[in-house]
Parts: C-alpha cells; structure tokens; sequence
C-alpha cells in the first residue's frame, strides 16, 4: 500500500505524481532529497527505504531518475518496492528509454498508466502487454470505442480469447548466463547459473501447454530413468501462467501462455562452473612512469562451440595515458570513460588461447602522494569482466524434451528450440596485487 | 472559490486556453485539455479553468474524458461547489455500456474526496469495485456500514473470479488497518474487523493458485493474520503455500515465507518443519539475482530469519560474497549475514574474501569489512588464529585507516583470548605514531595497560601520552588514565612518577567530569587500599561474545510475523515509526525524545542528572517500545536501587571483601575498558551490548555517589 507515487529528477523535483490517497501531503516529495542528502551528510547508510516524522520513503534509482512513494503505514516494503521497479518496465517498454524528456513528453500516457497499474495504492494490472492492448500512444486512432481487453476481468488475466493465427509456432530460447567469480589466485570463488527459457508464442485461441525438461526431481518422483544426463535445478521460477501446485505435486509445467514474447521460467544452479573464457592478465606497475599488461585469453569449452562477440574489460588507472596495444587475435580499444581497455574477440573457438599487450603510460607525480599517507597504495583494483555469447551450448546441460500443445481446434503447432550460454551480470576475474617483481618477457 | 472563476483575466496563457477549451473544435478542445494537464503536472496553477475544463467531461473520446477526470481528482478539493457538476455525468457514465468506462466512473469518483458527491454515490455496487469500498470507508465509514457494503464484500469472498477475491480481501484488510488505526482498541464485533474464518480460509487458499501476482500478495498477507485452529491446519496452510516459493515475483516469495513462519509456530513435527526450512533456502538465495533495492529488502528480511532459525542457509555463504559493483547499502547487508553464517569450515573462504574487501577504496566498507574480519575472530575460535594473521597483513600495508581499524579489532580478539596472541602486540606497538582516530587510540592504549607487565617499555609508551594527555579527546583520555594505573599496579617502583603526573594533570587540567571522577577514585583506592585496587583494576574481564541476536526475542518473533513489510526492513517494531491514526508522528517523537534521555542517562553520560532521575523511568509504560525495553528496565532499576539504598554499604561490601561478591556487579565500575571491547563489537547494534553496559556504568555511579 502506498499514499503517493512520483518520479524525480536527480535533483529532486517531482517530474510526475499521482497520490491515491490524501493520507500523505505532496509537499513530502519535496523534502526528500534534502532528506537523503542529510542522511548521507552524517555519514550514514542511505537505504531504500527510510522513515521520517511518520511518513516512509520507499525509493528506486533508474538512470538519473528517482522513482518514489510515500506511506504512512507499515506497508508491504517488498510489494512496493517490486511495484516501482515494474513501473519502470512497463515506461521503459512504452518509450524504449525512462528519462527525463521521455517523461515531460508522454505525460499523459503516464498519468492513464499510473492509475491503471495502482488503485488506491494497491498494485493492479502491470503487465505491459495487457496494459499495451487499451492505453496506447497512437490515440488519435481512437474512432472505434476502445474496449478493455477480456484479460482486465478474465480468470486468465494474461491471455485475450479470440486470437487467430495462420501459421501456429512456438519458439523457445534457453538462455544460460554464468555469473563467476575467480580468486587473484586463479580459484573460482563462486559460481552460479541463471538459466531462463523465454518463448515467443503465436497459437491461436486459449491452447494449454505442457514443458517437459531433463529435470532430476522430476525423473526421481515419476520413478522414469533418463537417457542421458539429468539436471538438478536448485529454484525454479515460473511466469504466472504456470500451474505452481502441479508443478510442486508432479513437477509437470503445464500452462496458458501469454500471446507473444515473455519470460516462462527462469532457474538457478549453484554448481562449480570452470570458466568458460578464462583471463588472466599479468601488470608491471613502474611508479611514476609507465604500466604494462599482459593478458592472456583462453576457451575452456569444447572445440565445437565457438564463443562470440567476446569482449574483455581490462581495468587501468584513471590517469593512464599514450595507450599501445599488440594482441594476437581480436581488437583493442582503450576507454577512458570505463577507465579500462577493452579486447574484443569476434569469433573465439573451443580450446584456443591468445595473447595480447597493452602499455600505458602514467603521470609522474600523483595527487594523492603528498596528501594522507598510505592512500597512493589503495588504488582501485576493479576486477576484469568479460562478455560473450556461446550459441548451441548450455553449460548446465538443460534440455527441452518436449513441448505438447493441445487446443480444442487440434491445431498442430510447430515448436523451435534455441540454445545459448552468456556471461551474466557479474562475470569477474579478480587481477593479483602486483608486486613489481616478475618482468614481463617480451612476446 | 478562485478569483480566476469570476474575474478572468483578458490575457495570459489561461484565458488562451480557456478560448480553446470553448472553441468549437473538437481537436481543439481536446488539444486545450492536454494543455491544460501539463500545466497542472509542472505545477501551475490553472484551478480556476474549472468550469470550462467541465464542460469537456461529456465526451464519446475516452481519452479525453479519462483526461478530464485527471484534472477533476486533483482539483476537485479546490472548487467543491462545482463538482457537482460533475456527479450527472459521472452517474451516467457508471451505467455506460463500455465496462472500461464504468470502471473509469466508479474510480474516479471514489477518487473525488468531496463530501458532496458522496451522497450520490451510495448506489448498487459493481462487483468489480471493491476497492471503492475501502475508499469509501477511508473517507466517511457511517456511509459504508449504513449501506451494507461490508457485508456484500464479505459475500464477494466466495465469488468465483479469483481477481475478485484478492480484490475483496485488499479492501476488507485496508478497512481493517483504518478501522484499528482511527481507535486501537476497537471490540471484535466491530463489523469493520476482518477476522479470518475458516471458511474464508478455503475461500482464501483456493484463490491464492489462480489470480494475479499483486493478489497473491493481499492473499498471503490475509493468511498470515490468519490463527489456525490446531496443528493439522497450520501444517494444511503450509501445505498450501509451499508452491509460491516458485513464483517470480519477489514479494509473493516473501509474503509466502511470511505465512510460512508464522504457521509453522503451531506444527510440532521437527521433520516437516525442517523440509519447510529446507525449500526456504534455494527462493532467498534467488531474491539476490534481482535489483539493487529489492536485493536490500532480502537480505533484511534474511538478517531476521537467520537470527529466529539459524539452519536456514547454513550452506550458502558464497552467494552474499559482495559483487564489485554491488551498492554499499547491499554490501553492508552481505557482510553481516556472512558473519553469521561463517563456522569452522567456511571460515577460510570468508577469510579471503575480507581480506580482498579491505584493498577496495570505499573506506566505509574497508572498515566494515576489517570489523568482520575481528567478528569473525570473536565467533568461530577454531579461526581465530587466522584472522590474527590476516590482521596483521592488513596492518602491514600501512595504510591510515586500515590500520586503525585492525587496531580497534585486535583489541576485542585480546578481550576474547586473553593470553592467547601476546605474539603479536610489538607489531601493534609500532603502529603507535600512524594511529591518530581516538577510537584507534583508546583501543591501542587499553592493550598497552592490559599487557603493561609484559611490555618492557610499557612505561615510555605511556608517558608519551601522559605528555600530551589534555590535547587527546575524552574517550582515549580515560584509557590513559586506566591503563596509566595498571601499570602502576604492575610495575609500582618504575612507575610511581608517571601515575602521579597524569592524576594530578586529570584532577586539574581536565574539564569533562567523568574523566576527573575516574582519577578520583583512583587516586582514593590507591592511597587507602592499593590491595583492594589491584583486585577492581586488574580483576578479570567477562568474556565477551558476539550476540546471536539483535533484538530481543519478543520483539523477534513480532517481527519474523512481519516478513516483507517495512518493520522486518527496519528492524523496529511498526509503532516506532508509525503513528497511531494520523498525529502519530509526534506523539511518537515525544516518545523517541523521552527514550534518548533515558539511554543518555543510563549510558552514565550525565552524572549530575542522577538524583532527580528518580520520575522518569516511571512514565515509560510499557508502551510498546519493545526495542528499548531490555535497556531501560535493568538501567532503571540500577539507578533507582542505587538511590534508595545507602550508596556507602554498596562501596564497602565492594571494597571490604576481596572476592567481589555480588555476581551481578562484578565488571566493577572503575574498570571501564570492559565498555569499550564491547561498544567496539556491538557499535552498529546498541541494545543487545547494552544492558552489561549499563549495569556496569550504574554502578560507576553507585561509586561515585558514594565517595563524594
């Protein structure tokens, strides 16, 4: 339950407001960025939400915009909390980018939106595709009567009836990002996967859909052994549409899709990954002059798969300079804004390994040498992150072993299934202290 | 009424739009209205093109009308007597054959908080605006009871639209929430009340697999307020609930962990409570792949569950391991569960990773991350040994802050392991010119007296201070004094000048009275019974230990209730930030302000206050201050039996035997520094550390009543 909603500028001045209930005055949006300034004045914690003279600040950050909303009770922190951050899904799907300019010019749109998505500070319907299908930005189209779709009151809330399509697909894209984190050792400190299956779908009328997965649990209770591997996913996440009190009786995913592209399921194993594009790079640190990396790039993957659009990010000082670079394989470009350089690898196969240099010069005399003692030594060591994309491949194994779909016409419908693994949000390599010692031998 | 409304102005942008919103032109007037919409989002003025802004409701243009109402629900309040206008429009529009236009009506009209229109709502219900109801209610509850709106919503529970439902329940729980906000001590038959019976319950868990994600939300809240009728029920509820670990919205999975705990009070079956927990662990773990923000309210609401159930995510450490560009709010978060979830086989990896988080340049968090570096020490003993040597690389880097914050840890590893690390205090000895924080300091200076019989230039070191003892701030002052004694004690015949100089220079140059009072009674102890005062000054310290838990049970258990909402975020119960009804907040403030001078008081920082304290505590009911309860009551009763009885038998049945009977007072009072280890440990969490630290401090004063 929330009193009010509003988007701020960085600068605190309210872009858009809707209040849903008067319990909560507007002139409280206008106290809290000097409330959070304050708080970061004395040096506190500032939080996502925080409470002042009874009145609570529950905030998101999106780019350089402040989504707030202000409550006087003790709310559902987490329900509003995920209600602002849908509310900034559904704008950015509407306008493609949530900004400032984005706002000023839809702001009609916006106010249609926030009372639609909230009703007397209650969340209501936020899924951008039903939202889409009766506020719309093209509304000088309005001559036919806009009705709401089905879905607003339907017990199926995220399908309309009466969908036809001449050609009945469905395409699902199995997406692995690997999220790693790799010791200055060389050790893998903590891996994870983050497996999701997205469909696009274009069946007609209200089909019913069963998923079947090389699910372990799965194989265990329904006592079938698998031919080849199974796998253990350890959380499952499911699309409203899925049927949660089956799957937790038989792990069967049976469904009524959504029209359109959305996110079925999304899952999660902790297991060991090794690193399937493996950095490492070695620094000559030469105070007041000069610095010098050498990086090496290896796929730790079969020979069959091929990684591509491989980017690495190599963090260096903010202050280098006169960048050179050699590399074996790829391209380098240096990028001051990210304080880092970056080696990209269009097309890099399983098993191979490269090389590449980099020299950057540094400015003599630092600013923090005469100031507080010891501070030129904490210089900031951001790890290296790498991004790729490996097609036809999963790393944990998943496979879909089929994908029944039963509608009343008996239609037949044709399913696609697409493969990839990528490096996910945090795919890190933590660079070692260097110690001045082992010279870099030259290539 | 606004003076625009009867003398308009000739010129200006409003009179401009108010030609347009009369023009004759369809696209015109509609162009004029958006218009007139941007103006009020900037925030001007443009109340008084009301009427004309009317005149635009009747309209076929949804979209127009729906900008029409905008303009109606933020200025209604401004020209109630127009509004009026409005109602015919809004009556016809509520039985409009278009359902989005009907819904539209019903809304805005709850929307439009004019008493006027109120009457000509009271009409049948449309099923689908339950929420009306609340509304209604917020704004005049006799109208909602008169009408019998509460009991078709109660009807509207068994309806078959699972979207209804959750609906119904969102309005009956909000009407509850004002009904018990307005007067708190509402009786039960009050209609406003939502109980929920075991009837609605079925209702409740049938719904619950159907409708929308936000109405699972106001489902699951519905089942936890819910009091099942024995064991077999709570273990159906749970039964029922499990499958919303899966669901991917955040809040469902929270609100299900919610229900969950709360149920699983009543169920005795240690196994089926411990598959809950078990399926409990892969969905929080889950929460953390999601944004910055959600990710804070997670670990929160992990925090609390850790400190009820300790098994939860035994084996999850690595996953709050911080990400480079994790949020500090997020990373501050991870550090704490990660202590608490660090035993003897996970202590390695944890080691490591401190370690890799004191190189990183926000300092905040270096120094976070070195305090949990000493936390860890304190927990896991079988570790201890390699947390000793992880400080000491980190004291080798020599830089400022990292020092000093290894300095202040290493002091609570020597309060935890007395006799164990000698080893290592040379090293921490040459720190003594780079350290400059007070709290470095002070803790550094209590090492140095602790061990002043096993430094050999113990009395050098000290006497540096001795020098300059006015210039130093007043927590590390009474470490000098302190530790300036203990080597006295030690060392009597090397000493003797130094002891003198520094309680001549406390006694006479030093303006805060604690640190004056403190030489005092050393002076006194060591000029009447230096056997007496070897036995206060140098007795034993307790052993110190890191709290399992950061409130106290009670208020615990309260909050694992209240799993999701802003209280288990907090970590405070709900009444400590809001108000009751709508004055809360200052009544609430008093209450903060008389809770401040108390824990001042007990905090022994206002001496002189002590003997007309006697009324205070007496005001503090218990008013639901849960939180500060366990620290004012042991406080309170201190100071008040130390007032009533004669301080003077306290004294010498302190002094006069040399065992130091009454258990209870045994951290004596001169010996202070058995604060500090501990305000050191528990600095971010207060009211756990603090009732042996106002025991002890009480009795400081006790002391002092006595001697002066």
């Amino acid at each position: 339950m929330t009193s009010l909603v509003a988007i701020l500028d960085l600068k605190g001045k309210p872009l858009i407001q809707r209040s849903y209930r008067d319990d909560v005055p507007s002139t409280c949006i206008d106290r809290f960025l000097p409330l959070v300034l304050e708080i970061e004045e004395e040096g506190q914690q500032l939080t996502p939400c925080f409470s002042n003279q009874g009145v609570n600040y529950m905030h998101i950050r999106h780019s350089n915009l402040y989504l707030l909303a202000l409550s006087r009770r003790n709310t559902n922190a987490a329900e509003i909390i995920l209600f602002l951050h849908r509310l900034s899904q559904v704008l950015v799907e509407y306008f493609k980018e949530l900004e400032e300019e984005s706002i000023r010019d839809n702001f009609v749109i916006i106010y249609e939106l926030l009372d639609e998505m909230m009703d007397f500070g209650y969340p209501q319907t936020t899924e951008s595709k039903i939202l889409q299908e009766y506020i719309t930005q093209e509304s000088h189209k309005l001559e036919v009567q806009v009705r709401p779709p089905m879905a607003v009151t339907n017990a199926v809330s995220w399908r309309s009836e009466g969908i036809r399509y001449r050609k009945n697909e469905v395409f699902l894209d199995v997406i692995e990002s690997v999220n790693l984190l790799v010791n200055a050792n060389g050790n893998v400190v903590r891996s994870e996967i983050l497996g999701a299956i997205k469909m696009k779908c274009y069946l007609s009328g209200m089909p019913e859909l069963r998923l079947g997965l090389n699910d372990k649990v799965m194989f265990e209770t329904t006592g079938r052994t698998s031919r080849g591997k199974s796998i253990e996913l350890e959380d499952v996440k499911f699309h409203q549409c899925v049927r949660l009190s089956r799957f937790e009786n038989d792990r069967t995913i049976s469904f009524i899709p959504p029209d359109g592209e959305f996110e079925l399921m999304s899952y999660r194993l902790s297991q060991v990954v090794k690193p399937l594009v493996w950095v490492e790079a070695a620094v000559e640190h030469h105070k007041g002059s000069r610095v010098e990396y050498m990086v090496k790039c290896r796929a730790q993957f079969k020979r069959r798969s091929t990684a591509n659009n491989v980017e690495i990010y190599v963090p260096v000082p903010d202050d280098a300079d006169t960048p050179k670079f050699r590399a074996s394989t790829g391209s380098v470009q240096y990028a001051p804004d990210k304080s880092a350089f970056v080696w990209k690898i269009k097309q890099l196969g399983g098993g191979r390994d490269f090389l590449m240099r980099a020299h950057f010069g540094l400015p003599s005399v630092k600013s923090g040498m005469f100031g507080e003692k010891g501070k030129q030594d904490m210089e900031k060591r951001a790890p290296i992150t790498v991004k790729f994309e490996i097609p036809y491949f999963t790393v944990s194994g998943i496979q879909v072993r089929y994908l029944k779909v039963v509608e009343k016409s008996g239609y037949q419908a044709l399913p696609w299934v697409r493969y990839i693994t990528q490096n996910g949000d945090d795919y890190s390599l933590r660079t070692a202290l260097d110690k001045g010692g082992a010279a870099i031998v030259p290539m | 009424m606004n003076v625009f409304s009867r003398a308009a102005p000739k010129k200006g942008e409003n009179f401009e739009l108010r030609a347009d919103l009369n023009s004759e032109y369809r696209d015109k007037r509609k162009d004029a209205i958006k218009k007139v919409i941007a103006n009020m989002t900037v925030g001007k003025d443009v109340s008084g093109l009301f009427p004309d802004v009317l005149k635009n409701m009747q309209t076929e243009d949804i979209e127009q009308k729906k900008l029409v109402y905008l303009y109606l629900i933020n200025y209604a309040k401004t020209q109630p007597d127009l509004v009026i206008l409005a109602v015919n429009t809004f009556v016809k529009d509520s039985d409009d054959q278009n359902p989005l236009v009907r819904a539209l009506a019903i809304r805005t009209m709850g929307c439009i908080r004019v008493e006027k229109i109120i009457d000509y709502l009271a009409g049948p219900l449309p099923e689908t605006a339950a929420i009306c109801v609340a509304k209604l209610y917020d704004l005049k509850p006799e109208l909602v009871l008169e009408n019998g709106f509460l009991e078709q919503l109660h009807e509207m529970i068994s309806d078959s639209n699972p979207m209804v439902v959750a609906n119904t329940v969102t309005a009956l729980a909000d009407i509850h929430a004002s009904a018990t906000s307005q007067q708190p001590s509402t009786s039960s038959s009050d209609p406003a009340i939502f109980t929920v019976t075991p009837t609605i319950l079925n209702k409740l868990l049938i719904a619950l697999n159907e409708c929308s994600e936000w109405g699972r939300v106001a489902i699951l809240s519905a089942l936890s307020r819910y009091e099942a009728q024995d064991e077999k029920e709570s273990e159906h509820i749970c039964e029922r609930v499990v499958p919303q670990f899966q669901h991917v919205n955040g809040s469902v999975v929270l609100g299900a962990v919610r229900v969950i705990m709360i149920h699983m009070r009543n169920v005795t079956r240690e196994e089926f409570n411990r598959q809950l927990i078990r399926k409990m662990a892969p969905p929080l773990v889950t929460l953390l792949s999601s944004p910055p923000e959600v990710q804070w309210i997670a670990l929160r609401n992990i925090n609390l569950l850790l400190q009820k159930r300790s098994d939860i995510l035994s084996n999850e450490m690595r996953v709050f391991f911080c990400k480079y560009n994790d949020p500090l709010y997020v990373k501050v978060e991870k550090l704490d569960i990660m202590v608490r979830l660090a035993n003897d086989n996970n202590v390695d990896a944890l080691l490591s990773e401190l370690k890799e988080y004191s190189s990183e340049v926000d300092v905040d968090f270096v120094r976070r991350s070195i305090k949990a570096i000493g936390q860890a020490a304190v927990k896991i003993e079988a570790g201890a040994e390699r947390c000793v040597n992880v400080l000491l690389d980190l004291i080798a880097t020599r830089v400022s802050y990292v020092v000093q914050e290894a300095v202040v840890v290493m002091k609570d590893i020597f309060r935890k392991y007395p006799s164990t690390y000698e080893g290592v205090i040379p090293t921490l000895c040459l720190t003594l010119e780079e350290v400059d924080e007070p709290e470095a300091k002070a803790s550094l200076i209590w090492i140095i007296g602790e061990y002043a019989n096993k430094i050999e230039n113990a009395d050098e070191l000290l006497s540096v201070f001795v020098d300059t003892f006015t210039e130093e701030s007043y927590s590390v002052q009474l470490q000098i004094l302190t530790a300036v004694v203990k080597l006295f004690l030690y060392k009597p015949d090397s000493s003797q000048g130094l002891v003198q100089r520094v309680l001549d220079t406390a006694t006479k140059d030093c303006d805060s009275p604690d640190v004056r009072d403190r030489a005092y009674i050393y002076w006194r102890l060591l000029s009447t019974d230096p056997g007496a005062a070897k036995s206060v000054i140098l007795a034993n310290r307790p052993p110190i230990s890191l709290p399992r838990t950061t409130v106290p049970p009670a208020l615990l258990n309260e909050l694992v209730g209240e799993i999701s909402s802003l209280a288990s975020v907090y970590h405070k119960p709900a009444a400590t930030f809001i108000g009751q009804g709508r004055i809360g907040a200052e009544s609430v403030q008093r209450r903060d302000s008389a809770k401040t001078a108390l824990q001042t008081v007990a905090a022994g920082q206002a001496s002189e206050n002590l003997l007309d304290f006697d009324d205070e505590p007496a005001q503090e009911g218990p008013t639901g201050l849960a939180a500060t309860q366990v620290l004012q009551e042991p406080a309170a009763k201190n100071i008040l039996s130390g007032t009533s009885t004669n301080p003077l038998d306290d004294l010498v049945s302190i002094f006069g035997s040399a065992s130091l009977s009454p258990p209870s007072t045994l951290p004596v009072g001169p010996a202070t520094p058995v604060l500090d280890p501990f305000r050191g440990l528990s600095a971010a969490r207060p009211p756990t550390g603090a009732p042996s630290l106002t025991q002890t401090t009480s009795n400081h004063q006790e002391d002092l009543l006595g001697l002066f």
